[in-house]
């Protein structure tokens, strides 16, 4: 119904804290935020695409099945006062739960990224440039 | 079918940007980011559904294969504007100076 929703809140939040982070490393002269090689702004990257993107290919997904349309309220089951409720309990259940498992998987890649750099002292500052 | 053919088009995005990597001139991993993030999302939904109402794991047929294309599709467009916007061989740029 509309679950893709609450992982975009949460990118829209991830993303200002990203633009915040990056203009805080900037006044600092872009020093790495610990030993580990990897700046905060360049995680938060990571957090933010694997969030975007899923909520724009669900989109497209909502929009085939007829949930999401081009006119106000633009959730269809906003037309049904009776189709609200269980809209919310969809967000708070199926949504809530892609949020914390993207969010998980990232911490997972973030904590495989720093261990892979701290055992390798010469890589650096030269680590996955896939991200940014 | 549509989880199926992102998690097919996620690992060969992540396949081909190892290769190249750490080198990322064409955002691979941008690609690839976004084609993880709907795979997570959409086996968490079906993973729910399939607990919570039962029924198929996965749907298959022709609509739900149209559907797979259309969002490989739509993650490519998306890849391609921010991969022209940036312009990392800067033919743009050359294009448009002449």
């Amino acid at each position: 119904m509309a679950c893709f929703l609450v992982p975009m809140g949460e990118a829209i939040v991830t993303t200002v804290v990203q633009k915040v982070v990056e203009n805080r490393e900037k006044k600092v002269g872009g020093k790495r935020t610990d030993n580990a090689g990897l700046k905060w702004s360049q995680r938060l990257s990571w957090l933010n695409k694997l969030l975007w993107g899923g909520t724009i290919l669900l989109a497209l997904e909502h929009v085939w099945h007829g949930e999401v349309v081009p006119w106000p309220p633009f959730l269809t089951a906003m037309e049904n006062p009776a189709d609200v409720a269980p809209m919310l309990h969809e967000m708070a259940t199926f949504g809530v739960a892609m949020a914390i498992t993207v969010t998980f998987v990232w911490a997972i890649i973030v904590m495989v990224a720093e261990l892979k750099a701290k055992a390798m002292p010469e890589a650096k500052g030269n680590l996955i440039s896939g991200g940014e | 079918m549509w989880l199926i053919m992102t998690s097919l088009a996620a690992v060969i995005t992540t396949a081909i940007w190892y290769v190249r990597a750490p080198e990322d001139k064409y955002k691979l991993g941008l690609l690839s980011l976004i084609f993880w993030g709907a795979t997570l999302m959409w086996f968490v939904d079906h993973v729910m559904a399939y607990l919570t109402e039962g029924g198929e794991f996965f749907e298959i047929n022709p609509d739900a294969t149209l559907l797979g294309l259309s969002v490989i599709i739509l993650a490519l467009l998306v890849w391609e504007i921010v991969l022209l916007v940036s312009d990392p061989k800067g033919v743009l740029k050359r294009v448009l100076k002449r």
